[in-house]
């Protein structure tokens, strides 16, 4: 539902003087109360409000974590442990922050899962998934930043295995390399312009994003899991006579109703904040406690968990300049989502069975990716095949397998409604249920 | 028809808490590598931390520093003074927020300058341990100090089956006492690999009281690479309770409003 002008004109004078120069509550009003959202959300919707809590919570804690770090190669590394040890609650900031950046990623997926199901990226919302493209982007770019600063073995090596991806560009790839680093290793230059890309100039864009994200959902409305226009359907409810009769406003309705899965949401995080804030080595590398040494090189070098499905499309591909291309087309390819998918029903729900089955087939294979990047692979497939089974050709097979079915799914998308042979069911007038 | 849907509502939720749960619990020990034995180390056991701290300051301390340790903060977590601390752990004429480093001299070699002190016998810096069940396991660490042998091919005479060739000596063979090892038959081009330790000469400790002090040992050094552990555990319980609790008024809070939404 569109953001309807609404006019705050409030009692007191003092408001009201402020009112009537910057409409300040006016503005808020029509975001909140005013902001007429369908009333079937379901559990999938809880992730956006979560996403914009850890934003707020990964900047606080942020500012909090700046004032003691010291960026620098000499530096960084034992003033993250003074953080740890001797600054008053610095340990439970800095595991706020570092389980807060895996709980960024795991929301967001779930977020990004959400627009797939709901088909939220089809037409009037594509602006508002591009953006949330671009966020994800920018949030990619944070947290492989944010990891380098504590400069443990594994930020460095991890440093040195993505700017090296740059290498691949042709002509200009060595120099670009240099260039990004600002030394011929990532070094002291590297780990400083890192420090200020992560706390100032990407949190501005990814603040920027959001807020375009918010206004343009805000345009055109939110979408729900039965992918109906509330807008399209019947006017008239006990909140006036214009206004949509399946909307309710989202203040209070859907702040109370986030504030219940904030709370729920918490509750895990505080768990492995205060109980696991390593993740068995997930969330935090067991070599990142070893400091850099350009000397010693770590037994497996892999991303954090999140980017691993990435990861393991370069490990995948035989050839280096090939591999960074079809990772990149692995990101670029959601950007087209919204032109790919010719088909008019939104909603799983009403979606043929092709659409159900792409979707799971889909969500798997970038599990499948991740357990490849991640090296569960490596590790299961003697496991499973035997100690003397040829470990490289049997990864390779599946997590060839898996890049095959991640863009597979997407052609699949793009012909089967494309050439109209998605057998969809009738989609309902009005929303149906809620929770 | 309000009924079911609560019902379904709360089943929904838990199910993701067992997921999550199951996600959690699989993670925590599935890093646990082959061949290492479980330290039963405890942090939490404060007996066992200050009964490590003495191993550690009467053995180890010699070389291996704790360098984001300070003496004042071992004092408050292990229960003692910083008079107690200061007596028997540092040396003589230190502060209590000293940081605990080593005494031992050490400078590679540098141009024309030869290598001096630890790098001149040892071949390396002897490695801070601040930091070390962090970057190895509790599980290594302890496994690491029960797996020391002869070996007179070594520059110090010793070797180590959970990390060959270290460039360490026991320290700890007064206690152990010596173990020798007994190879398996070697396979045609290989060396021959250890196949067991054997003590060939007991130590001042009988083998359960040696497991009990390097079980002792390594929470000690747990709790080094991590003395936040103490204030997680206690803390945290009560922040879940309170979470849990603000958790219950917001699912009413909920339901209170959402009462006329049809």
């Amino acid at each position: 539902m569109a953001t309807t002008p609404v006019r705050i004109q409030p009692k007191n004078r003092v408001l009201a003087w402020i009112e009537e120069r910057l409409p300040i509550l006016s503005f808020l009003s029509s975001h909140t109360s005013e902001y007429y959202a369908p009333k079937n959300f379901n559990f999938w919707y809880y992730f956006g409000s979560l996403a914009l809590l850890i934003l707020v919570n990964q900047i606080v804690t942020g500012i909090f974590l700046t004032m003691f770090y010291k960026p620098g190669a000499d530096t960084a590394f034992a003033s993250v442990e003074y953080i740890m040890r001797d600054v008053d609650w610095g340990w439970l900031i800095r595991y706020m922050h570092e389980v807060g950046a895996s709980m960024f990623f795991i929301v967001v997926y779930l977020h990004m899962f959400r627009g797939l199901m709901y088909g939220s990226y089809k037409k009037p919302r594509e602006l508002v998934w591009i953006l949330g493209m671009l966020i994800f982007l920018a949030l990619m770019a944070e947290a492989f930043m944010g990891y380098v600063l504590p400069w443990g073995n594994m930020s460095f090596w991890g440093a040195k295995v993505i700017i090296s991806l740059f290498g691949a560009v042709p002509w200009i790839g060595d120099a670009l390399v240099q260039w990004i680093m600002g030394d011929y290793n990532p070094a002291d230059a590297t780990l400083n312009r890192f420090f200020s890309l992560h706390v100032i100039a990407l949190p501005l864009v990814l603040l920027l994003l959001v807020v375009l994200h918010l206004a343009a959902l805000h345009e055109v409305g939110s979408n729900n899991p039965d992918g109906v226009e509330i807008k399209k359907g019947p006017k008239g409810s006990r909140f006036g006579a214009d206004k949509p009769a399946d909307g309710i406003p989202f203040h209070p309705y859907y702040t109370v109703k986030d504030l219940f899965g904030v709370g729920f949401f918490l509750i895990i995080c505080a768990f492995i904040i205060f109980f696991e804030p390593t993740v068995g080595g997930w969330f935090l590398e067991k070599d990142n406690f070893i400091p850099a040494n350009a000397l010693v090189t770590p037994a497996d070098i892999k991303p954090v968990w999140y980017f691993t499905p990435f990861y393991a499309v370069v490990r995948m591909i035989p050839a280096k300049l090939p591999g960074v291309i079809v990772m990149f087309l692995s990101i670029a390819v959601l950007f087209l989502v919204p032109w790919l998918d010719r088909g008019h029903v939104k909603s799983v729900r009403y979606r043929g069975l092709g659409y159900k089955i792409g979707l799971a087939l889909f969500a798997l294979s970038f599990l499948m990716l991740g357990a490849v990047g991640a090296g569960l692979t490596t590790e299961y497939i003697p496991v499973f095949f035997g100690a003397a089974a040829n470990l490289t050709a049997i990864e390779n097979f599946f997590g060839r397998f898996w890049l095959f079915i991640y863009f597979a799914c997407f052609l699949a998308l793009w012909a089967y409604t494309y050439f109209g042979w998605e057998k969809t069911k009738p989609v309902p007038e009005r929303v149906t249920t809620h929770d | 028809m309000t009924k079911p849907i609560v019902v379904r509502f709360l089943l929904a939720r838990v199910a993701v808490v067992a997921a999550t749960s199951l996600l959690v619990a699989g993670t925590c020990f599935a890093e646990e590598a082959a061949g290492l034995q479980e330290s039963g180390a405890r942090v939490t056991n404060i007996a066992s931390l200050q009964s490590g701290a003495r191993t550690f300051f009467n053995y180890c301390s010699g070389c291996h520093s704790l360098k984001y340790m300070r003496y004042s903060r071992i004092a408050q977590d292990l229960q003692l003074s910083d008079d107690e601390v200061l007596k028997n752990f540092a040396p003589a004429g230190a502060k209590a927020g000293d940081l605990v480093v080593s005494s031992m001299p050490s400078r590679p070699a540098v141009g024309d300058q030869p290598a001096q002190g630890a790098d001149a016998w040892f071949g390396k810096e002897p490695p801070d341990l601040s930091l070390e069940v962090r970057a190895k396991g509790a599980d290594w660490v302890y496994t690491y100090l029960k797996s020391f042998y002869v070996d007179p091919s070594r520059p110090v005479g010793w070797n180590n089956t959970v990390f060959a060739n270290a460039s360490m000596p026991f320290p700890l063979w007064e206690l152990q006492g010596v173990q020798t090892p007994v190879y398996a038959p070697a396979k045609p081009g290989e060396d021959a690999a250890v196949e067991k330790l054997v003590l060939s000469t007991p130590g001042k400790l009988t083998p359960a009281q040696y497991d009990d002090t390097v079980r002792d040992l390594t929470a000690f050094l747990e709790y080094s690479s991590e003395p936040a552990a103490l204030q997680r555990h206690s803390i945290g319980v009560w922040v879940i309770f309170y979470l849990a609790f603000f958790t219950l008024l917001a699912y009413l809070l909920k339901h209170e409003y959402w009462k006329d939404v049809h």
